[in-house]
């Protein structure tokens, strides 16, 4: 099991902001090419520039591993302030 | 050094005087304190809302504030940042840098805020009469943070 979560307007172009996956691919870009065959659109924003990926709440830079209990977030461009 | 990352509308004033207090080693503080505006690039803004990654947006703005305090030689620093849905005119950010001298403190609290407007994870959302639209950092925002590389 492992959790995705999507940040900003993530959330709206994929409708949730979290879900549980029961069996987690094992890989983050494999999570993304599974994310994109179920909804092209997020698939797309997902590719968009500057979006970022933590896992564990670390922000990753390449591929990752994934493993059970991972929580993967999808963060846009962040803005503070 | 301190780190607030808090849905609850705060009192810039109240947080100045209360760092400011009892403060006889420093020679000057700088305080920042940005508020949601009415109306941007024309557009009237009813509501601003910040979305956080709770566990990950403290940490963030927690290694920028101890990069601050490598960079310049400031005796104190404090970051109140709010999430969550934010009215025209409420503070959004709080920021104050206390120092000996002063140019630390104006240095600290400058570079926090550039770093702040790029770096920190949070997602803004306006809403208004023509709808929602995400706000992501404008153009000049990523020069602005470029000054301090």
């Amino acid at each position: 099991m492992a959790k995705v979560l999507m940040l900003g307007r993530l959330r709206d172009v994929a409708g949730w902001r979290e879900r549980t996956l029961d069996a987690p691919p094992a890989t983050l870009s494999a999570l993304r090419a599974l994310l994109s065959a179920e909804d092209p659109a997020l698939g797309e924003a997902l590719a968009g520039k500057g979006v970022q990926a933590a896992v564990n709440k670390a922000l990753v830079r390449a591929d990752a591993a994934i493993a059970p209990g991972d929580e993967i977030a999808f963060l846009p461009p962040m803005s503070g302030g | 050094m301190t780190v607030r990352v808090q849905a609850e509308p705060f009192d810039a004033g109240a947080l100045l005087s209360a760092f400011s207090a009892d403060r006889k080693q420093a020679g000057g503080i700088v305080s920042f304190t940005g508020l949601a505006r009415e109306a941007t690039d024309g557009s009237t803004v009813a509501t601003l809302e910040l979305d956080a990654y709770p566990g990950f947006t403290e940490p963030a703005i927690a290694a920028m504030e101890a990069e601050a305090r490598a960079r310049f030689p400031v005796q104190d620093l404090l970051v109140v940042h709010r999430y969550g849905p934010i009215q025209p005119g409420e503070a959004i950010v709080f920021v104050a840098a206390a120092a000996e001298h002063r140019r630390a403190a104006f240095e600290a609290a400058d570079f926090l805020m550039d770093y702040l407007k790029t770096r920190a994870p949070f997602w803004k959302k306006e809403t208004g009469p023509d709808g929602e639209r995400w706000i992501e950092p404008r153009p000049s925002d990523y020069d602005d943070v470029k000054r301090w590389s």
